[in-house]
């Protein structure tokens, strides 16, 4: 393999089980997203768009569906002769196989690949986060600092400071302290799960994180703080944009309707493009008797109803009558005509019969999980 | 091994096909016409594919390049070019000169069958029927067609053909009636068939293969014909452009042509769903991903990327990809190409029927 300057390794084995439903057959990078993407479609398109070719994707949970999609990785131009996507779920070795058992340990557990890729610098991506954002500024600012250490900060408004890992840092960007999830946090920049390490720098740390049978071998919870201890050069990069977690079904919602607004917090249509994997499907029909508004619809849809402040993805049929209001309708799924969709998040593959009801409300957003049939007698679907 | 030939004449489809060939004019929101033909045969097995290029093939060559979006760049057979011959040596017209020129890629193909099939028409076929139609028959060369529904002027090959599907005439006629059997210039036959007939026909003067290798030797030949009865546009005008753009507004035609079991491929873009915002208000239509909509739109097609300003109001258009319809203004029965802006409360409209045409990148 040819010697590549930045490696990039994406964290896509979480289970996400605070999507609860939506990741009962799928991994949380896999679940759709914004009305054709997938959330790890966002990770990938960053790294190519960096001019990252060379991205291992570490898959544990439910990995099927991601495989699949991942395929060659040619839908994010990143099935070149020699970079493109590694796909590196956990394997046996001679004396046994091991989960992952913590993001550190699933990096550990590949520094073979990593020495075969050998990089100067590693890049730790994790596969749940919407955000548009050029690494190879970052790694700018890595070297110039002659950083050990990288990681990625935003500023998060005060009184969300306490739900996320706290950096404190020198005016210049020297990390000094990190606080998980301090009751009373002296900074508001929030660590976005992405981190640039030396190579060599890495693999001790991650080595020496292996032997410690108390370690829960995170890296925010147990590297990061090591490193900061043996007073290491860590640098934060202050990341300024639209970056969201969507590890809930609440934030999942929510990032589907920022992209509604009539100037969307980030722009998908600008010159750095998200890529997914395209579907043969043609522009979506929209019938004689049709209302759409603040709403975004993908191809192959047909839509004969109503729908606003919504996000339907490809292949979704709205029939006669039907209104879908303030939800995401994801992939094939069919409202039948006079069914109501109202604050909720539709799966896959689900039909909605005709005068069905699926009633969520703000702030309790309702779930159908993939495949499901909600029928009328059922009654109205409750949040879930 | 399938032939795709891209020698449509430009006569009546002038202004769309200025600077490309007819077969890579954009269609239905976001395909080439020759998406259809090329697709029909990918779907239907074929994994042999040869380009018959026009003489301007850039617009071609940029929408296929690799065939990777068809799944036609193989490691072995896959898509191949079959370049336009040049004219110097022999003053000859027709597109028999062009398969003589490339006899060399045919002959060394190995597949038993070669079907041949022009990028000008819309349709989304199975061709194994047609195979096993062919082998049932014993037949030298398999034609199929469709029967019009409604008469129409314009030049179109009619077959008359015997109960079991014999063909019993070919001929080319000005007029179209209600129920005539109209050759989708689809021929079937053994490669052996094919190179026998461009060699003879080329080396004795022929310059066209339908007239001089098919029609006037029909009685050298077993031809047989069968029917396709799915949809069909033949796209040889700009009117027959505009009304076929039309019947896709019809969802049974949408449905079988794009959602069946076998869709139509068409070079990737990745451009964002459409964004509907407050204001818009769209009837009847067919919008392709990356267009951003604030105006009203009624009975049109927007293709891939085009952005709708507050207060427009588009009906009966086709208006291409990248193009900017801005505040205020008024488009009725007109055709935008690529890259068109009409700018603010400008009004432009055409003859229902007859569309006002707007070529690639001006600025109204």
């Amino acid at each position: 393999m040819r010697k590549t300057e930045c490696l990039a390794m994406i964290l896509a084995g979480g289970q996400g089980s605070r999507l609860g439903a939506l990741t009962k057959n799928i991994a949380k990078p896999a679940v759709p997203f914004g009305g054709k993407y997938r959330i790890i479609d966002f990770p990938l398109s960053n790294c190519a768009n960096s001019g990252i070719d060379k991205v291992g994707v570490l898959t544990q949970y439910r990995p099927l569906e991601l495989h699949n999609y991942l395929a060659s990785g040619s839908s994010w131009d990143l099935d070149t002769k020699d970079g493109g996507i590694f796909i590196l779920p956990p394997y046996a070795r001679d004396k046994g196989a091991d989960w992952y058992r913590g993001t550190a340990d699933a990096i550990y557990q590949n520094l073979n690949f990593i020495d075969l890729a050998d990089p100067e610098y590693v890049l730790i991506l994790s596969g749940d986060h919407i955000y548009t954002m050029d690494y190879s500024w970052m790694l700018e600012s890595h070297k110039k600092n002659k950083a050990e250490a990288t990681i990625g900060v935003i500023e998060v408004p005060w009184e969300e400071a306490p739900r996320f890992g706290i950096m404190n840092t020198a005016k210049d960007g020297r990390i000094e302290e990190f606080e998980e999830k301090p009751a009373k946090p002296k900074s508001n920049l929030a660590s976005m799960g992405i981190y640039i390490f030396n190579k060599a720098f890495l693999e001790k740390y991650l080595i020496e994180d292996a032997k410690d049978e108390t370690s829960s071998h995170d890296f925010g919870k147990n590297i990061i703080p090591k490193m900061l201890a043996d007073k290491a050069r860590l640098y934060s990069y202050a990341f300024e944009g639209y970056w969201k977690d969507v590890g809930t079904i609440e934030s999942l919602w929510q990032a589907n309707m920022d992209l509604l607004q009539d100037e969307p917090p980030f722009d998908l249509n600008g010159e750095w493009k998200i890529y997914s994997s395209n579907a043969s499907m043609p522009p979506h029909y929209v019938g004689p008797n049709a209302k759409i508004k603040n709403s975004m619809v993908s191809e192959g849809s047909m839509i004969l109803g109503e729908v606003e402040n919504s996000v339907i993805f490809p292949g979704v049929r709205i029939s006669k009558g039907a209104k879908v209001t303030n939800s995401v309708i994801m992939p094939y799924t069919t409202v039948a005509e006079n069914a109501v969709v109202d604050y909720a998040i539709v799966a896959q593959s689900c039909e909605i019969a005709a005068d069905a009801r699926v009633e969520g409300a703000k702030g309790a957003i309702t779930v159908v999980a993939e495949g499901e049939s909600v029928l009328p007698e059922a009654g109205s679907k409750q949040a879930g | 091994m399938g032939i795709v030939d891209l020698q449509e004449k430009k006569g009546l489809i002038r202004e769309l096909a200025d600077q490309r060939a007819v077969e890579s004019i954009p269609f239905a929101g976001r395909y080439r016409l020759i998406d259809f033909a090329l697709s029909s045969m990918v779907n239907s097995g074929v994994r042999n594919v040869g380009i018959m290029l026009p003489d301007e093939p850039r617009s071609v060559l940029d929408h296929l390049r690799s065939g990777k979006d068809w799944d036609l760049a193989r490691r072995h057979e896959g898509l191949f070019y079959l370049p336009y011959a040049k004219g110097d040596d022999d003053q000859r017209r027709g597109d028999l000169k062009n398969f003589y020129h490339n006899l060399d890629y045919i002959e060394h193909s190995k597949e038993r069958y070669v079907l041949l099939a022009r990028g000008s028409f819309v349709y989304n076929m199975d061709f194994n029927p047609i195979l096993r139609f062919h082998q049932n028959t014993g037949a030298d060369i398999t034609m199929v067609y469709h029967t019009a529904a409604e008469e129409s002027i314009g030049k179109n090959v009619v077959l008359e053909t015997a109960d079991n599907g014999l063909v019993e005439d070919i001929s080319e006629k000005p007029v179209v009636y209600d129920g005539s059997k109209v050759s989708l210039s689809i021929y079937l036959m053994e490669k052996k068939v094919f190179v026998e007939m461009v060699r003879y026909t080329y080396e004795h003067g022929g310059q066209d293969l339908l007239m001089d290798g098919i029609i006037r030797r029909a009685n050298e030949y077993t031809i047989y014909a069968c029917e396709h009865d799915g949809y069909v546009a033949h796209i040889d005008s700009t009117a027959a452009y505009y009304k076929a753009n039309m019947d896709i507004l019809q969802p049974e035609v949408w449905e079988e042509l794009f959602m069946g079991e076998h869709s139509i491929s068409t070079k990737v873009k990745d451009e964002v769903p459409v964004q509907y915002k407050e204001t818009a208000d769209v009837k009847n239509s067919l919008v392709a991903n990356g267009c951003i909509i604030r105006g009203e739109v009624e009975n049109s097609i927007l293709f891939r990327g085009v952005t709708v300003g507050k207060d427009v109001k588009i009906k009966n258009s086709i208006i291409m990809q990248k193009s900017d319809i801005q505040d205020g203004s008024l488009v009725e029965n007109v055709i935008c190409d690529k890259n068109v802006t009409i700018s603010k409360d400008k009004w432009l409209k055409g003859a229902p029927n007859y569309p006002l045409i707007v070529t690639k990148n001006v600025v109204i």
